[in-house]
């Protein structure tokens, strides 16, 4: 059990954006969070590693663990970030590099010597698959790569200061279907090491990638199960009208 | 049918004559810069004798030197101050009233009349310190027009910034400093340079703020490098007469029978300088770009 969740709710303002999640996230496992646009299924993500603390008006109740740890009381944000890191919609790198993007994290905790960063930089693209790709233009920006490449990039960037859990935020959207593909093995082939949550609008990448599966309408947990079973055998309506379609 | 034609062609009449008024209204504006800049270069080099361009009290060298030294001591103090205003206010400024004081503030600052900073300069930084003319009032003088420019070019510049390098910064566990130092700062880097280019040109051309602060005066012994002496090229309190304030002497108040030809000289390498250093600061701001892959 790597997250445990209990009672979460959370509010933007007078709007109740989650209500009254409790769900436990597993170690070593995708798990795959769906549901229509404005479900709830990103903002619960965010409350993963804290990045509601940027918004105005944010309140949460409830209790979020990591490892048992209360992450909103007995933790601070700075160190829940590097274990729980954060790959993006957008490839986003930023516009830096492709070296001193991956060493940004490190760097960020007062790491120089060369050779620690040299060797953090190769073991992270290599981890991701594109170092033989890359490396001979490590020197050069970031933002010459393809999109596949940059969002590979950013997962490495975030592999980078060794977290324990990855959270993805739709990072197949807007990538072409190789890229997607590519960034799905990956998934599979990281969860070995870390802890992966996953935000997606495609209903048979969470199928073909996740063990287990959420499904979220209007800011409620309907359904929480192994993957096979949640598409397979829906015990709510509501989640068997989604991924057959019905709405959404 | 025939009416259809007959529309078209209007049609099609009405852009070649309104094209034609606009390629006439850009040549006349292209034909009178060209006009006016040669005009101001060659009268001016074609009049100028050997002596004038001496580093000495008879030519404008040391003119030429105080200019540049002014702007460069205005922007080491402009830079960092207006560049940390431009943070504060894109980065750290609640929306509110005193956040909109500041904005009013800073834009009032901008479109300040020149000879009232001078004066303002003359009050404070001359007169209560009890100090003579000299280059760094000046300085400070041209830093105050300058700060309201750099200030909201910073702004702007990170304002315009995409998003996601704050918010990826600060999810990988950045502190907002760190987010600020590491990845906006850099990457808004290039516009900030040509708030600066800006703020620079303003300072080469500027004469009432520097009336009453730089002085009229200027006296170098360039064979004196004790910066403290007042004769010392280097020293920062010493009287500084630039360019723009030697063109506008010699055509009101210096008796020398070349003082025209002096003034031509003068105006002619002002605009020599001005675009050379724009030129320079676009190539740099270029190269800056293209390290970080902005044209890959």
């Amino acid at each position: 059990m790597k997250f445990k969740i209990d009672s979460l709710n959370l509010n933007y303002g007078s709007f109740q954006a989650l209500k009254d999640i409790s769900m436990d996230i597993e170690a070593n496992a995708i798990t795959a969070l769906i549901g229509p646009s404005g479900c709830g299924k990103s903002t619960f993500l965010k409350t993963l590693n804290r990045m509601n603390d940027f918004e105005d008006n944010v309140a949460i109740k409830g209790l979020v663990t990591l490892d048992g740890t209360d992450i909103y009381k007995d933790m601070n944000a700075i160190e829940l970030r590097q274990k729980v890191g954060m790959v993006f919609q957008q490839p986003n790198p930023f516009p830096k590099t492709v070296y001193d993007n991956v060493a940004y994290g490190p760097r960020i905790r007062g790491v120089k010597k060369k050779a620690t960063l040299d060797e953090v930089v190769e073991q992270s693209l290599t981890e991701v698959g594109i170092w033989d790709e890359i490396k001979d233009r490590l020197h050069k920006s970031a933002l010459g790569l393809s999109g596949g490449q940059q969002q590979r990039l950013c997962m490495a960037r975030t592999l980078a200061v060794k977290p324990e859990v990855i959270l993805m935020d739709e990072p197949t959207s807007a990538l072409d279907p190789i890229s997607t593909m590519k960034i799905e093995d990956l998934a599979t082939e990281l969860k070995k090491k870390y802890t992966i949550v996953i935000v997606t609008h495609n209903m048979q990448q969470a199928n073909r990638i996740s063990d287990k599966t959420a499904f979220f309408l209007l800011g409620e947990l309907i359904e929480y199960g192994t993957t096979q079973n949640l598409f397979l055998n829906p015990k709510n309506k509501k989640t068997e009208d989604y991924i057959t379609g019905r709405f959404g | 049918m025939e009416q259809n034609k007959k529309r078209v062609r209007a049609a099609l009449l009405s852009d070649q004559i309104m094209t034609g008024v606009f390629y006439v209204v850009a040549g006349f504006f292209l034909a009178l810069l060209i006009a006016f800049a040669g005009y101001i270069i060659i009268k001016g080099f074609a009049g100028a004798k050997p002596y004038m361009f001496a580093f000495n009290r008879k030519g404008i060298g040391n003119q030429f030197f105080n200019t540049v030294y002014l702007v460069f001591l205005s922007l080491v103090i402009s830079i960092p101050i207006g560049v940390m205003a431009g943070v504060y206010m894109a980065e750290y400024a609640r929306p509110g009233k005193i956040t909109n004081f500041l904005r009013i503030s800073i834009e009032t600052l901008s479109s300040l009349p020149s000879i009232v900073v001078g004066l303002f300069g003359y009050l404070v930084f001359i007169v209560m310190t009890g100090s003579k003319w000299n280059l760094f009032s000046g300085a400070l003088a041209v830093a105050i027009l300058s700060l309201p420019l750099i200030a909201t070019t910073t702004e702007d510049a990170f304002r315009s910034l995409p998003d996601t390098y704050k918010k990826c910064s600060l999810g990988m566990g950045a502190t907002h400093r760190q987010a600020i130092t590491t990845v906006l700062l850099p990457a808004a880097a290039p516009r900030i340079i040509t708030g600066a280019i800006l703020a620079a040109g303003r300072g080469f051309g500027e004469a009432a703020a520097l009336l009453y602060t730089a002085g009229m005066s200027t006296d170098i012994n360039w064979s004196n490098w004790r910066i403290v002496s007042p004769t010392c090229a280097l020293n920062p309190f010493r009287p500084g007469e630039t360019l723009a304030l030697q063109i506008w002497a010699s055509r009101t108040e210096a008796l020398s029978a070349d003082s025209a030809k002096i003034a031509n000289l003068s105006s002619a390498v002002l605009m020599v300088m001005v675009l050379a250093f724009s030129l320079l600061a676009r190539a740099l701001e270029r190269k800056i770009k293209r390290k970080m892959g902005e044209s890959k």
